[in-house]
């Protein structure tokens, strides 16, 4: 029975994952690149949370719906500074600007809140769930974690979808040029892709914290490169695969947890990272993009 | 003097490289021996040598090859470590101390460049930032990795394990060589300013010569068109990997003198972690992507910086993050490049030259 638990606790790890990759591969998707701050957005999701509920002493709802809004402000106006002027630079630029942002927010966030571990409250009140008389034990995070990302998803898909703005996001990751010609507001699309990013960042900051009750700067950084994996493991740039390549992540990592080595779980998802790049680059759910001159 | 103007324009810009880090050298040299510099700034000679060749070795994954790494830490500490290993296991047998010195760079290298394949192979026959990813999580493996594990040796060779030191089995006479979390103490100090310097300008001779070859102009031209490198024929896994894992193998011997310096080697984040990959890139950066002189004077720069200015000690990695992205913006952004050409020194020369001319 105990496997089924490791199980279950993988599969709301995997949830949590699946949030955050939503919104790696979304902007990997439109924008073709490859946010490295979005780690740190979750981090400064879960400050915002802990301000708001420990500082403030207001209701947890409020503390999430802050951090929504804290996030979503600061990753479209991170796109709109560092970003966008560089739409025709090198990738490798982009890059290292990215990482510079993910850098500057973790150090902003150390010169504020200091380098000491905080204690999070959990944003989740609701009661742990027995199951086959008492041997599986879900807590009321687990329950959470997982029905809210099964929600965020379906609405997600639903959005993209049918929706008019999702539907001008797949016309800009298809062709940036074409969909403008479409008239499509290019600018405001990646824009949109970068608010709706970070809002499940700050989602997924609350859930992460919640679980893992520590808070430190560094906090987001490591699920951040873990969710990164995750979205290639399930194809960079597809939805679904980002939510199955994420579960799938998780459920890794807390099987490896419990019967291979605490120490070396985070080693083997990497080396997941790395099977899957040797025999299947674009992962499970990836299409080949053919190459033209 | 003839011989000097009659040289190529390469030949002298690398000669140019080679004779800055000669004279920095002597004049060095002669400040520590005059008893002018202080006993903090000597202590600071060998790891400004590592940070030299660091930003070096990063120089040529990030601007000759054009791809990203973050876990250049990672192989500095994989350097660090199998080479401190050896030294501290032969430390009684090889007696001879440049000997053993020698083979523990190498040994170093190697350690490095084998990590720098297997971390090649799978990621650079990609297109895409894969890179970068997979070298930050493997500087973060390694360095967790060294923290758990417990190495001995005795009468009948090595004895590893990963729970401690009494697991280790340990017949007579057996001493712990790698102490898990305590990491690796009793490496002789090895590492001078001078070696340093030599390792420095066969690095220089090394980087400078591969990109001036045919290998050089091969890793370039698939730094710049992938698709019309590989259209005349150049095989761009191997000329990839070839670039790689030479700037690993550099990065390992800069953990070879880093552990050689110090006589208590541990991995911690501070100087394996993510934030010294991340201070390398910013001398990369800073120095101009794919300009080793560049490298070699911002690394010494900002090493030297913070040491001067203590206050600002707090603010130094803020002040990297916006290194990074200014610089960024200040190279890419169409705005900047505007403001540049409108008021660039070059162009406010020439426009005093044609107006000269017109006059």
């Amino acid at each position: 029975m105990s496997f089924i638990s490791y199980l279950i606790n993988g599969i709301s790890l995997g949830s949590i994952y699946a949030l955050i990759a939503l919104g790696y591969t979304m902007v990997y998707g439109i924008a073709k690149m490859l946010n490295f701050a979005h780690g740190d957005i979750i981090m400064i999701g879960g400050y915002t949370i802990f301000v708001v509920m420990n500082t403030l002493g207001m209701p947890p709802i409020l503390g999430v719906l802050v951090a929504v809004v804290v996030c979503t402000i600061l990753g479209v106006t991170i796109e709109k500074i560092a970003y966008k002027p560089l739409r025709q630079a090198s990738p490798l630029a982009v890059l290292i600007t990215a990482i510079g942002v993910s850098y500057l927010l973790q150090n902003v966030a150390l010169l504020i809140f200091g380098a000491n571990t905080k204690l999070f409250t959990s944003v989740v009140s609701i009661p742990a769930i027995s199951l086959a008389d008492g041997q599986i034990n879900l807590s009321g995070e687990t329950t959470v974690t997982i029905v809210v990302s099964v929600v965020i998803m379906v609405g997600l898909m639903l959005f993209i979808r049918k929706s008019k703005t999702g539907q001008a996001m797949l016309a800009v990751s298809e062709d940036k040029g074409a969909a403008e010609l479409m008239g499509i507001n290019v600018n405001a699309t990646i824009a949109v892709t970068f608010a709706i990013g970070s809002a499940l960042a700050a989602i997924a900051g609350a859930l992460l914290c919640s679980a893992y009750p520590t808070l430190t700067p560094y906090t987001g950084a490591m699920p951040g490169i873990k969710a990164f994996v995750a979205a290639v493991f399930g194809g960079i740039g597809s939805i679904p695969g980002a939510f199955i390549g994420g579960i799938l992540l998780g459920v890794i990592e807390n099987l490896s947890k419990a019967y291979i080595s605490s120490q070396m779980a985070d080693a083997i998802v990497f080396a997941v990272l790395i099977v899957v790049l040797l025999v299947k680059p674009t992962g499970i759910l990836g299409k080949k993009i053919s190459e033209k001159v | 003097m003839d011989k000097l103007k009659k040289m190529n324009k390469t030949t002298k810009s690398n000669f140019i490289t080679y004779a800055m880090v000669i004279v920095a050298y002597i004049i060095m040299q002669v400040l520590v021996s005059a008893g002018v510099v202080s006993s903090l700034m000597t202590g600071l000679l060998v790891p400004l040598c590592i940070y030299v060749m660091m930003a070096v070795s990063l120089n040529l994954t990030v601007g000759i090859l054009g791809e990203l790494s973050l876990g250049h830490a990672g192989f500095m500490c994989v350097g660090a470590f199998s080479s401190a290993v050896f030294s501290v296991a032969t430390v009684d047998t090889i007696t001879s101390v440049p000997l053993r010195f020698f083979i523990a760079i190498v040994i170093g290298a190697v350690a490095a460049a084998v990590f720098g394949v297997i971390l090649g192979i799978p990621v650079l026959r990609l297109r895409g930032d894969y890179l970068a990813i997979v070298t930050l999580a493997f500087g973060e493996i390694v360095k967790n990795f060294i923290n758990v594990v417990y190495l001995g040796m005795d009468g009948k060779g090595f004895h590893f394990s990963m729970k401690d030191t009494g697991s280790l089995n340990l017949g007579e006479g057996g001493k712990v060589i790698i102490n898990g979390a305590q990491g690796i103490t009793g490496t002789p100090k090895n590492a001078t300013f001078t070696i340093g310097i030599v390792i420095i300008l066969i690095t220089l001779f090394i980087v400078l010569n591969l990109i001036h070859s045919r290998a050089g102009r091969a890793i370039m031209a698939i730094r710049d068109n992938r698709i019309a490198a590989e259209s005349v024929g150049i095989n761009i896994t191997k000329y990839k990997l070839m670039a790689f894992t030479i700037s690993a193998s550099i990065a390992g011997v800069g953990g070879v003198l880093y552990a050689h310096n110090l006589s208590t080697l541990t991995a911690l984040p501070k100087n394996f972690g993510y934030n010294m990959s991340i201070m390398i890139l910013v001398f990369v950066v800073l120095g101009g992507i794919g300009n080793i002189r560049g490298s070699i004077i911002s690394a010494v720069i900002l090493t030297l910086l913070p040491e001067l200015l203590r206050g600002l000690n707090d603010y130094r990695m803020l002040i990297y993050a916006i290194v990074l992205i200014v610089m960024m913006l200040f190279n890419w952004s169409p705005r900047a490049r505007e403001f540049r050409e409108k008021y660039s020194i070059k162009r406010f020369l020439n426009r005093k030259s044609i107006e000269k001319e017109e006059a």
